[in-house]
């Protein structure tokens, strides 16, 4: 296969599971969220300002598919906040450096939060930069780095991005 | 207008047989009051934080920051000591930093090109002489008594503070020998390291963040992360320390080295159908790991000095604090998470990872994002109702245990005393 093929088909396969992955957050089942991910994963949700500057914090920091579930368990049985939901609108990933079954990638996002009844608000915008594995027609995110764009966060940041 | 509304407008009589125990809405709501509150607090003889000394470590480096809603530039001079001055041009009021940090020789203003020392000073005006003997700028016109304002500067334990008052209290009297031991305790003979910096804009009137900063009553009720875990229950050991004129204050807490909780406290929780008792459980218990970092058994530590700045010492998340009001009715709030040179990777790691329980996000502190917006929505209809903090009774006084408002109390003493209200 030549590596145009290879990259258009890469494309098209990390923009498949993107958008399941948006699926699950914003019209789906929360709770599928983790199984985008491999065991040994790691997810960051961090700034532009705190990327740039190499910050190792992030809003959410975690290092492994169990401290995803808990966070959504958290969300759902302890934590309080407002009813709210997301909107996530993806662009088409750039992928690069395929080696063997891993790829790097990165993909802009819009996310619009819509609290209770309320307007839809514009909440955040970012890229992810993605490790991806590759398994047959399916690909799992070893690294997801969330990078927003802006340093403000309005109100809270509850489910992840 | 001004004639019709003028009564409805009037400021109410905020009661003096209230003290400090009840608040009237109004008091978060009233632009007049805000527009007082700018200049007896935030230019007033308080102290105000601006940044870590570890952020300018250079001479020529600088931070813009804000102090209440006054942007303002903080540097190292090429003779090693700190200056705060607004960042605003003498000239016609254009900022004079357009970036958040960085490294220069002096402040030109991008408009005319006038230029700041370091210090704050006016030292240069573009074409001040003319061009050929024509223009240039007014006779009577003197350099040394223009330029932004300056703020007096204190350093303590690697925190700058600023005033606009130079007759603000030395800031070791202002904070009290306790509450500063509280600071060392946290930031002593180590150099702090910027792990990362968020901005959380919340809806709601400063105030309301400061009421719940210092309510140590609220902490394991709202926050059902940290009681499910049995990292903050009431019934810990702990207490509070408020300094003497009520303005700053300590809550902290230990979690007993002991057996597991007990039926009797756990029934205690149960009797209050209080939410935060359940049976939750995580996959992935390393996030409630920590190591030994201070000599005693304080596990949280949260500390405010007034108005506007809070240091948090929660399990090994370190933070600061600044809160930032945005009109009546917004605010931002500036976390730094800390960490320090002398950790170990394995003790970075756990900071890290307790990250995850603090700032806009965090699990046992999100609550706090949305409740001060709560509290000005429920309240909207209401500008002369008050709210009740009667929780402890009604003195200022620190004390062996938290389900107090006592240091909401202190906050609201101190804050009438220098408001005039």
């Amino acid at each position: 296969m030549s590596d145009y093929s290879k990259l258009l088909e890469m494309t098209q396969l990390i923009g498949m599971v993107q958008a399941r992955y948006a699926y699950a957050i914003d019209d789906g089942n929360c709770a599928d969220w983790p199984n985008f991910f491999t065991d040994d994963c790691f997810y960051k949700i961090t700034t532009a300002d705190n990327f740039a500057q190499n910050y190792e914090a992030g809003l959410m920091w975690m290092d492994s598919k169990g401290m995803l579930r808990d966070r959504i368990l958290s969300l759902l049985e302890a934590n309080v906040y407002e009813r709210h939901s997301y909107r996530h609108i993806l662009a088409q990933p750039i992928i690069s450096d395929i080696e063997g079954d891993e790829l790097d990638s990165v993909t802009s996002f819009i996310v619009a939060r819509i609290t209770r009844e309320g307007p839809t608000d514009l909440f955040a915008t970012g890229r992810y930069i993605d490790r991806y594995r590759v398994a047959g027609n399916d690909a799992k995110l070893v690294t997801r780095i969330v990078v927003l764009d802006s340093g403000h966060i309005d109100t809270l940041l509850a489910f992840p991005l | 207008m001004v004639e019709e509304s003028g009564i409805e407008n009037q400021r109410p009589e905020w009661p003096k047989e209230y003290g400090a125990s009840q608040v009237p809405y109004w008091v978060f709501q009233r632009e007049d009051v805000f527009e007082r509150e700018k200049e007896k607090l935030f230019h007033g003889p308080v102290w105000s934080y601006l940044c870590l000394e570890v952020e300018l470590e250079e001479p020529g480096d600088f931070v813009a920051v804000h102090v209440g809603e006054t942007p303002v530039i903080v540097t190292k001079d090429t003779d090693g000591e700190y200056y705060a001055f607004e960042n605003r041009c003498a000239h016609r009021g254009s900022l004079l930093a357009l970036e958040d940090r960085g490294n220069v020789k002096n402040f030109m203003c991008v408009y005319h090109a006038w230029t700041h020392n370091l210090q704050g000073d006016l030292i240069g005006v573009a074409f001040k002489d003319g061009i050929k003997g024509c223009g240039g700028i007014a006779e009577d016109f003197e350099m040394s008594n223009q330029g932004p304002k300056k703020l007096r500067v204190a350093v303590v334990e690697g925190l700058i503070f600023g005033s606009f008052d130079e007759d603000v209290d030395d800031i070791e009297d202002y904070l009290g020998e306790e509450v500063l031991g509280r600071i060392s305790r946290v930031l002593a003979g180590r150099t702090p390291v910027i792990l990362g910096r968020f901005t959380q804009v919340l809806p709601n009137n400063w105030k309301l963040y400061i009421e719940n900063n210092k309510d140590s009553y609220h902490a394991s009720i709202l926050h059902s992360f940290f009681t499910t875990f049995e990292l903050n229950r009431l019934s810990q050991k702990g207490g509070i320390i408020v300094n003497e004129d009520g303005g700053c204050h300590v809550s902290y807490s230990s979690v007993d080295k002991g057996p597991p909780l007990d039926k009797e406290t756990k029934d205690l929780y149960s009797e209050q159908s209080i939410r935060s008792d359940t049976d939750l459980s995580l996959s992935d218990m390393s996030l409630l790991e920590n190591f030994k970092e201070f000599d005693d058994d304080i596990t949280l530590q949260i500390l405010s000095v007034f108005p506007t700045f809070v240091l948090h010492q929660i399990q090994n998340s370190i933070a600061v604090r600044q809160i930032l009001p945005k009109g009546t009715d917004s605010m931002h709030l500036v976390w730094t998470y800390l960490g320090f040179e002398e950790d170990t990777a394995e003790q970075r790691k756990i900071r890290l990872k307790q990250s995850n329980l603090v700032g806009p996000g965090g699990y046992i502190s999100m609550e706090d994002g949305c409740i001060g917006g709560f509290v000005e929505r429920g309240t909207k209809g209401a500008p002369n109702e008050a709210a009740v903090l009667a929780m402890g009774g009604r003195a200022v006084e620190s004390g062996e245990d938290r389900i107090t408002e006592a240091a909401i109390r202190g906050f609201w003493s101190v804050y009438r005393e220098r408001m005039g209200l």
